[in-house]
């Protein structure tokens, strides 16, 4: 699947695996991110293995069973039970499968697009690159949600229409970022060398140009995958997306809503997924960033370096 | 400037056109508008005269025509379910929508400026790692949720303010700040980057020089530097805002604005009011790109305005 | 000892990498009397931006100053205390290398220059501006008034540097710091602004330390020079006599590096190899890997010692090192 790319940190390979995970670790925050995130992957991967119930299986005697740590909670329901009596950590785990994979095949069709795009507005130049990126700023203006929900109310709601959406709605970022980079490293005197000692065009592309796209294409990917994440969230939320008997996490928490003031576990643990998989994604990239930007590297280098300082000085006049 | 904003309004054009085609494309070829607005019950003959109502018996260029008249004099049809013109109540909604804005986005926009500036003064310190644990965590939550724990605990378990609904300025208070806490998580954030990017610029060492104190090199030099970019991400937060966040929160808090009735007129296939909303949404967002843009140069005079 | 403005005692600063610690400034003194002009020359890396940049209490993280200390007119000069900042960017000013990035693009060069009138001075605002149209003109920008409203990227970078001037001697300073000030200018540029420092130091008293690569400007404007290398100070001592019998074998190098125009059929020495890496700096003579004169003797740590009429810190001092050379 193609988000176990994700713990691929492209930059620092350089330095050795090995060095690469010694750093990770100094930051504990993206650390634990990078654990999550390999968790929430397996979990997707093993669902039916892990998972204790079927996410769809009703269990009319055990319903809105609140999570084992309350007064009536039991051991069969972890994270509790939901009107219909399913099991809300089966669900949850179930809702993995959904969202990473509509979060890992949208960004991979709007990467592509948007990439395709990118490159060809960047390599043409003039009148093409012009209209191009003309295209991307209408469409980049377009009123997001209300047209996705237009279009899921013309189409029929489902997850491939939901995924069809979302890469036609996201892929104009990376139109953007590739034509710039591409056309700004056109103008670089080693491709104007390359160029001029008469490498062919696909030779340019691919030995020249693509290498500078491979890390910044990577991080915009992973940011833009929990935009689509939480996009699908909302969607599903809405009652627009992912359908039942399927699962989601969005999906979860709108049928949760109905029972906010008896039941407050329904909308507060798949919330909680959401939250936990956004923030691992966003801490991880964060610390990915900051490695693939040697000034800041120094400078994160520095700046703990005078903590552990500040903090021997306290520490010697206590 | 009379020329830029001539040629931004054609622009615009383009921008609205650019929906048109893909609305007409979505609703008339892709879907079919007459099951989704006529019930199941009805009969072969009412479908065929809605059919002929709403100019589908014409072929598709002579329908796309008089789609796009229809759009020029903003004449969207009646609600199907207001039975009213679409228009009159996208009008009657959208004050409630901007009122929401206003208090979610300018909360934001005022507390982001000192918050990220602070954060930046010190990386790595106490009020750094608190703003941006507070931003991570912001970024992080979907906002139906953020709002649904918001009734849980200050609705449901405290009591102190309604669920749901509009009238009072209590009414106001959880769905302001349920929208306002991604785009206070995103500005902040931003100011935070661009405060440290412009601190260790060459001007500031120059400032410094000068003898002026951090407080007011902050203020004076390097407010002035981040506001430019901060206008854009605003800017596009505010347009992401119109088109999208309000959609949520508006449904979990039953604001009646333009998001809550757009979903409404979906569960109640009135296409005409959601074509209605489409449209009038692209054309603020346009207005809006045209009037950020005019900021910007006032704020920055190497900006060329083209 | 009261008798100089400025005296710096022992400087170190460090740098925290990755890598490890870079030791950028390693022990250095000097000072500089009132109305008085000390070049302070060295290859890029070698220390004297760093020493300015201390003096003005610019070094940020990932430096640091880790020992020694700056003297203004006997007193401590701290960044941190209060009192400093009415004697940075008053009685100590600064211009910097890159004058097309060292003033802010959008703020207006009067509200530039005013605004350091109206910190110190406690001018109003009318009077402040007032000043700095003389400022400018006294700068030798022409039409001051209608500069003063003009942004930063409309002027050239000549006019931005005249402007950093301008604002360098706003408060009427007793010492002003020139980093490089012509580096990143055309060389007829160069020329004037020069000129222009040379003249200020006349008009109105200044002392001047201008950090340089470049020997060229040194003897038409300094009376004292500094020449640093990996961190440290390795010579000092007045115009004439640095130029004239250089001690250190670094110095001489560098003289005899430089192209002159009135000695006919000389050959020009060039300094092989590169500084030495300051993350572990040799315990001896830096410049030991490099020297034509070195031997076993010169492992020691070398301190600045008096020699001649200045000092030295080489254990060879004025031997002639490049003889076989050349």
């Amino acid at each position: 699947m193609a988000t176990s790319s994700t713990h691929v940190p492209s930059a620092a390979a350089a330095s050795g695996l090995r060095g690469a995970i010694a750093e990770l670790w100094q930051d504990k925050a993206a650390a634990v991110g990078l654990v999550i995130i390999l968790l929430l992957i397996l979990m997707a991967v093993f669902a039916p293995l892990i998972a204790p119930y079927d996410p769809a299986a009703q269990a009319i005697t055990a319903r809105l069973k609140p999570p084992v740590w309350m007064a009536r909670g039991t051991w069969d329901h972890l994270l509790g039970t939901d009107n219909l009596g399913r099991d809300v950590l089966s669900r949850i785990i179930w809702g993995a499968r959904a969202t990473l994979t509509i979060g890992a095949v949208t960004c991979l069709l709007a990467a592509t697009l948007g990439t395709l795009v990118g490159l060809w507005a960047g390599f043409a130049g003039g009148r093409t690159d012009t209209l191009l990126m003309r295209i991307v700023d209408i469409q980049v203006s377009f009123p997001g949600i209300f047209l996705i929900l237009l279009v899921v109310a013309m189409l029929g709601p489902g997850i491939w229409t939901l995924v069809a959406v979302l890469s036609m709605t996201n892929w104009m970022v990376y139109a953007r970022l590739i034509r710039g980079i591409v056309s700004s490293t056109r103008q670089t005197p080693y491709v104007e060398a390359a160029e001029l000692i008469g490498c062919k065009p696909g030779r340019v592309i691919f030995r020249h140009i693509l290498p500078n796209l491979v890390s910044p294409l990577l991080t915009l990917a992973i940011l833009e995958f929990t935009n689509i994440v939480l996009a699908e969230a909302a969607v599903s939320f809405l009652g627009f997306g992912v359908q039942p008997p399927a699962t989601s996490w969005g999906l979860d928490v709108a049928s949760g809503r109905d029972y906010l003031f008896i039941a407050w576990w329904l909308v507060t643990f798949p919330g909680l997924t959401i939250v936990a998989t956004v923030l691992s994604i966003n801490l991880f990239a964060n610390w990915l960033r900051v490695t693939a930007d040697p000034e800041e590297r120094e400078r994160r280098f520095a700046r703990a370096e005078a903590a552990k300082r500040r903090r021997r000085t306290r520490g010697a006049n206590a | 400037m009379l020329q830029f904003i001539l040629r931004r309004l054609f622009q615009g054009v383009l921008v609205v056109f650019g929906v048109s085609a893909t609305v007409f494309v979505v609703t008339r070829l892709a879907g079919d508008p007459v099951s989704l607005m006529l019930p199941l019950s009805a009969t072969e003959a009412q479908r065929i005269a809605f059919a002929q109502q709403i100019g589908l018996d014409q072929p598709i260029a002579a329908q796309f025509m008089r789609f796009l008249g229809d759009i020029v004099t903003l004449d969207f049809g009646n609600s199907l379910w207001q039975r009213r013109p679409a228009i009159d109540v996208v009008f009657e909604r959208l004050p409630n929508t901007m009122l929401l804005i206003a208090a979610g986005l300018g909360s934001a926009v005022i507390l982001s400026i000192p918050l990220g500036a602070i954060a930046a003064l010190r990386p790595g310190g106490l009020v750094d790692r608190l703003t941006m644990s507070i931003g991570l965590l912001g970024l992080a939550m979907p906002q139906f949720w953020i709002g649904l724990i918001a009734i849980l605990i200050f609705a449901v378990q405290l009591k102190w303010l309604p669920t749901s609904g509009m009238g009072t300025v209590a009414h106001i208070v959880l769905p302001a700040l349920t929208l306002s806490l991604t785009p206070l998580a995103r500005f902040t954030m931003m100011v935070r980057a661009a405060m440290i990017d412009e601190l260790n610029k060459q001007y500031v060492k120059t400032a410094r020089a000068k003898g002026l104190g951090l407080p007011r090199i902050l203020r004076v030099h390097t407010l002035r530097n981040i506001l430019v970019p901060f206008l854009s991400i605003s800017g596009w937060e505010l347009i992401s805002t119109l088109s999208g966040y309000t959609v949520v929160v508006e449904t979990v808090f039953a604001w009646p604005g333009l998001g809550l009735t757009a979903v409404q007129a979906i569960q109640r296939g009135d296409l005409f009011l959601m074509q209605a909303i489409v449209f009038v949404i692209a054309i603020l967002i346009v207005i809006i790109g045209i009037v950020l843009d005019i900021l910007s140069k006032a704020v920055d005079p190497r900006i060329e305005l083209n | 000892m009261n008798s100089f403005l400025l005296q710096i005692n022992n400087l170190e600063v460090n740098f925290d990498t990755r890598a490890g610690t870079v030791q950028a400034l390693r022990g250095v003194s000097l000072s500089i009397a009132p109305g008085e002009t000390l070049a302070i020359v060295g290859e890029s890396g070698s220390g004297k931006s760093v020493t300015a940049q201390a003096i003005m209490g610019l070094i940020d993280v990932p430096g640091r100053i880790s020992g020694g200390d700056i003297l203004w007119e006997g007193q401590p000069l701290t960044a941190a205390k209060v009192g400093a900042r009415h004697i940075l960017g008053k009685e100590v000013t600064m211009v910097f290398q890159n004058p097309m990035t060292s003033l802010n693009p959008l703020m207006t060069v009067g509200a530039q220059i005013s605004e350091v009138i109206e910190l110190h001075l406690g001018f109003s605002r009318q009077a402040a501006r007032k000043r700095a149209v003389e400022l400018l003109s006294l700068v030798g920008i022409s039409g001051p008034e209608r500069r003063l409203n003009q942004y930063p990227h409309e002027l050239s970078g000549g006019m931005r540097q005249r402007v950093m001037i301008a604002m360098g001697i706003a408060c009427e300073p007793k010492l002003l710091i020139a980093d490089e000030p012509t580096t990143a200018l055309d060389v007829t540029i160069q020329a004037q602004i020069l000129e222009l420092l040379a003249e200020l130091r006349e008009t109105i008293g200044l002392a001047i330390i201008l950090i340089t690569h470049d020997l060229g400007i040194v003897a038409g404007l300094c009376d004292r020079v500094a020449v640093m290398y990996a961190g440290q100070i390795v010579e000092t001592g007045s115009v004439y006599d640095i130029f004239e019998s250089p001690s250190h074998p670094y110095t001489q190098g560098l003289i005899r590096s430089t192209p002159q125009l009135d000695v006919k059929d000389e050959r020009l020495v060039s300094i092989s190899g590169t500084p030495p890496g300051l993350l572990d700096p040799p315990s001896g003579c830096a410049f030991l890997p490099r020297c034509p004169a070195g031997d076993g003797g010169c492992d020691k740590p070398q301190s600045l010692k008096a020699f001649g009429a200045g000092a030295v810190a080489c254990c060879k001092a004025g031997i002639d090192a490049w003889k076989e050379a050349v």
